[in-house]
């Protein structure tokens, strides 16, 4: 991380601790998810992260296709990250690259773990992460969207899962990364979570920290999480919470009354 | 906690609920959208609160339909076998009909001559096996084949909404709109009579899919109703 292109580095922190967007170490980008925004997709959310502009699709539980990829015991998780040609600066040749093929993966790895999977048989379960704006952390951005949109999809999933990045910048640990800090800082370590159990599903690092940093860093990214958990719970529950003029007189339970119509 | 969100289900707003978040402790058991994790109970669906006895549910508010068997439901020919059809029932794994579940005697080789591909059917699921593997059948009372009418397909989650407490929703649809409704476990309603009324019974089902989860639904649609019925007759 050192070298080559450093040199137009900015100044990433200040003499008062507070970064080049004017930022607290441990303050993060401003952040908006929206749930059940398209209308084809089974379930789907879009999450603004600073400027960092993801949209993700959830398609399923449907029949895994080709056959052989099924497995008789439970649901598959096929996932696609992609970035859009346009997300960068530069244009990105369209098409899967190494670097997103291994974000899908650890991606899809990332919900395995909190989706109850043995309920679909033979099923996929299939997510689509589509990059349109990109300003680092868009993996994070990504994990968070898909988490929102596989709840809107109502796939039953032991939690939501919150990702966050923490990292080092001017020698000094600091969350949330933007391009230019993670361009020129020395550290990058994106975290996902199971806020319930504070289980890591995701845990990945470029760049060298001491171990004592590195702790530190894991703290912020997980404080971050939490965060940014309750902005998804927000954003589902906003959904629904639009008009409340509806009165309480007639409480119907939709569920005993199966089969008994015609 | 556990009296705070007992409280809140009996306001005149559903309590809505998201994965993972704690409903209540151990006496309590965990029903229908919902896991327990050492004696405590939370939710795994987005849905809306509700508590039967001592059993906490979620009652969902999208997702998949997963078929039960004795379920009546509404399914779509996809592909023909000399002794079987194949049925796209809106579930994750489409679902054969053996001719032997059938009405008619048929031939094997001669499916095509009794259903062909997308002719729409009222059949239910005969079978579900633990690899979700389904069978449908058309052998029991009220099975036919779909001729005329109009299909509308809702979210599966929100047909108990559709037909309402004993039937209470349907019946008052029927009533107002003079339309024949059939609602298929699956999410698919079909709907037979004049273009009028079944515009206006499409329009009255998605209120009920918009607004599914907020109390007093069924009065709300009669309201509805009886401001549409009025001016189409004026």
């Amino acid at each position: 991380m050192s070298g080559i292109g450093m040199e137009n580095k900015p100044k990433l922190v200040d003499e008062n601790n507070l970064r080049i967007d004017g930022r607290k170490l441990d303050e993060l980008r401003p952040i908006r998810i929206e749930a059940g925004i398209l209308k084809r997709a089974d379930g789907s959310a879009y999450v603004e992260w600073g400027e960092n502009k993801v949209l993700a699709a959830v398609y399923g539980p449907r029949e895994a296709k080709p056959k052989h990829i099924q497995n008789p015991a439970k649901a598959i998780v096929q996932c696609r990250y992609n970035m859009a040609p346009f997300s960068v600066s530069e244009r990105k040749r369209p098409g899967p690259d190494r670097r997103s093929v291994e974000i899908s993966k650890i991606t899809g790895d990332v919900f395995e773990s909190v989706l109850f999977l043995e309920m679909f048989p033979r099923a996929s379960i299939d997510i689509f992460i589509e990059v349109l704006q990109a300003n680092a952390g868009t993996r994070c951005a990504g994990i968070t969207a898909a988490s929102v949109a596989l709840a809107d999809a109502g796939i039953p999933m032991a939690d939501l899962v919150p990702a966050c990045a923490a990292g080092k910048i001017d020698g000094k640990i600091a969350v949330d990364l933007k391009k230019e800090e993670d361009n020129y800082g020395e550290a990058d370590l994106p975290v996902a979570i199971i806020p319930r159990t504070k289980e890591i599903v995701l845990l990945q690092m470029d760049g060298n920290m001491s171990e004592t940093e590195f702790e530190t860093a894991l703290n912020m990214a997980m404080d971050a999480c939490m965060k940014i958990y309750e902005l998804q719970k927000d954003a589902l529950k906003r959904k629904y919470i639009t008009d409340q003029e509806v009165d309480a007189e007639q409480v119907e339970k939709p569920n005993t009354s199966r089969g008994d119509n015609q | 906690m556990v009296e705070g969100k007992i409280e809140t289900v009996k306001s005149n707003v559903r309590q809505i609920v998201v994965p993972g978040e704690f409903l209540m402790k151990a006496p309590m058991k965990p029903g229908i959208g919902t896991y327990s994790r050492g004696g405590e109970i939370f939710a795994s669906t987005v849905g809306v609160l509700s508590v039967h006895g001592n059993y906490v549910n979620v009652i969902p508010l999208s997702g998949k339909y997963i078929p039960r068997v004795g379920d009546v439901i509404i399914g779509k020919i996809i592909d023909i076998a000399p002794t079987n059809w194949l049925v796209d029932i809106n579930a994750p794994y489409p679902a054969p009909l053996h001719i032997s579940g059938t009405p008619w005697r048929v031939e094997m080789g001669e499916t095509q001559k009794y259903l062909d591909l997308g002719d729409m059917i009222l059949c239910e699921v005969e079978a579900v096996d633990e690899t979700k593997r389904i069978m449908v059948t058309m052998s029991k009372p009220g099975c036919k084949k779909l001729t005329d009418g109009e299909i509308i397909e809702i979210t599966p989650t929100k047909v108990p909404r559709v037909i309402g407490r004993g039937g209470s929703m349907i019946n008052l649809l029927k009533n107002y709109t003079k339309c024949r409704i059939y609602v298929g476990q699956n999410g698919r309603i079909w709907l037979e009579g004049s273009v009028e009324q079944i515009a206006l019974a499409i329009l009255a089902i998605r209120k009920i899919e918009e607004e599914s989860h907020l109390l007093g639904l069924t009065d709300a649609v009669k309201d509805f109703l009886e401001k549409h019925t009025k001016t189409t007759n004026q």
